[in-house]
């Protein structure tokens, strides 16, 4: 019974999946207007070459100090389950 | 994986390979601001680096030269040389996170409009954000890897 | 229709990683999924970002007779997907650890018999 209402949202789910793929742009052609204003003042601005590193680490640099946050938290976490006591060798 | 490390032709061979791998590694962090890479990109490959030798060689062996804490405090120094930086652009200049070495003289030459051969004194803070980045990478994930191969080993007694 | 064949790629990639979630009983099964689910969304954030005949956004070395904002490809999507693989990375780790040790604690690894708590 859990099965057959399972198996009736998966199918929804992706009829909606691939009628709204019909809304999305055409393939090649994306909307750019802060990325136009991205690549020609990246090397002014920045000093850099690189437009991906300068996006990454200055136009969006406060994104980075979260994931640096999530990974730093997420290794913690790894090392507390796996904690051995001093005396058990 | 057995804990005791593999036959002696398989160490001798990770022992030549380690340290060209971990300096391919540092080439891929240092040039971030001029080829494709970066902090992340480079710090997968020196940690996979040191996965390498843990195979080869045991993870006791390398649990009795440095400990987890060792390579766990690499990981932390990372995190607090990124902070650092951070709160040196708000006293130096208006915002957090400002590029406040462009046109100074460090890292600070300005490179011309359009195609050229890269220059390393250029970039502002970018260089010295991938280096914290890349210490945090290469520490963290090593200590995931030296400490799971240290937990099987506990199971077969 | 037939431009759209990516589009069409990351909702299989979707479907064949939310059909490993839900309707398989081993744990390690549900965790692949997890991987392959999140693969698909990061090809997603890629190919939003492509432009027809496009060269990467990087101006070192770069090849003679390419205008500067119309034939690059765009840089943005490919920092969102650079936090989203590292975030992906970090989940995968904990989701792992806690395998083992349930593994540890029960000795048995299907989804079913690990409800209860056990004295």
């Amino acid at each position: 019974m859990r099965k057959i209402a399972g198996a009736i949202a998966f199918v929804i789910f992706f009829a909606f999946l691939l009628f709204s793929m019909y809304e999305l742009h055409e393939f090649g052609k994306p909307p750019s207007d802060m990325d136009d204003y991205i690549i020609q003042n990246a090397q002014n601005e920045t000093g850099a070459n690189n437009a991906v590193t300068s996006v990454v680490f200055d136009y969006r640099g406060y994104d980075t100090l979260g994931e640096a946050t999530v990974l730093f938290t997420a290794i913690a976490g790894v090392m507390i389950l796996f904690r051995r006591g001093k005396d058990e060798e | 994986m057995k804990s005791e490390g593999m036959s002696p032709i398989v160490q001798t061979i990770a022992g030549i390979l380690f340290p060209m791998v971990l300096i391919f590694s540092f080439y891929v962090i240092m040039h971030g601001h001029l080829t494709p890479g970066g902090g992340f990109q480079g710090g997968a490959i020196g940690a996979s680096a040191v996965a390498m030798l843990i195979v080869a060689l045991g993870a006791k062996k390398i649990n009795d030269m440095v400990g987890e804490e060792g390579i766990s405090s690499f990981e932390s120094i990372g995190g607090l040389v990124f902070i650092i930086i951070a709160i040196l652009g708000l006293f130096m200049a208006t915002t957090f996170l400002s590029n406040f070495l462009v046109g100074d003289t460090i890292f600070g030459k300005i490179p011309p409009f359009g195609s050229n051969s890269g220059i390393l004194n250029s970039g502002g803070i970018l260089p010295l954000l991938n280096i914290a980045v890349g210490m945090k990478v290469i520490g963290g994930l090593s200590a995931v890897v030296l400490v799971m191969a240290l937990a099987t080993k506990e199971e077969k007694k | 229709m037939i431009y759209q064949i990516p589009f069409i790629a990351v909702i299989g990639l979707i479907a064949v990683g939310m059909y490993a979630v839900l309707f398989k009983k081993n744990l390690i099964k549900i965790a692949i999924g997890l991987t392959i689910l999140e693969s698909g969304v990061n090809l997603f954030l890629i190919t939003l970002g492509y432009r027809k005949e496009g060269v990467a956004p990087i101006y070192t070395n770069l090849p003679s007779g390419i205008d500067i904002p119309d034939k690059m490809v765009l840089p943005v999507p490919q920092a969102l997907t650079l936090t989203s693989i590292v975030i992906g990375v970090a989940v995968l780790a904990l989701v792992l650890s806690i395998i083992m040790m349930i593994y540890r604690h029960y000795g048995t690894l299907d989804s079913r018999k690990v409800r209860r708590l056990k004295e």
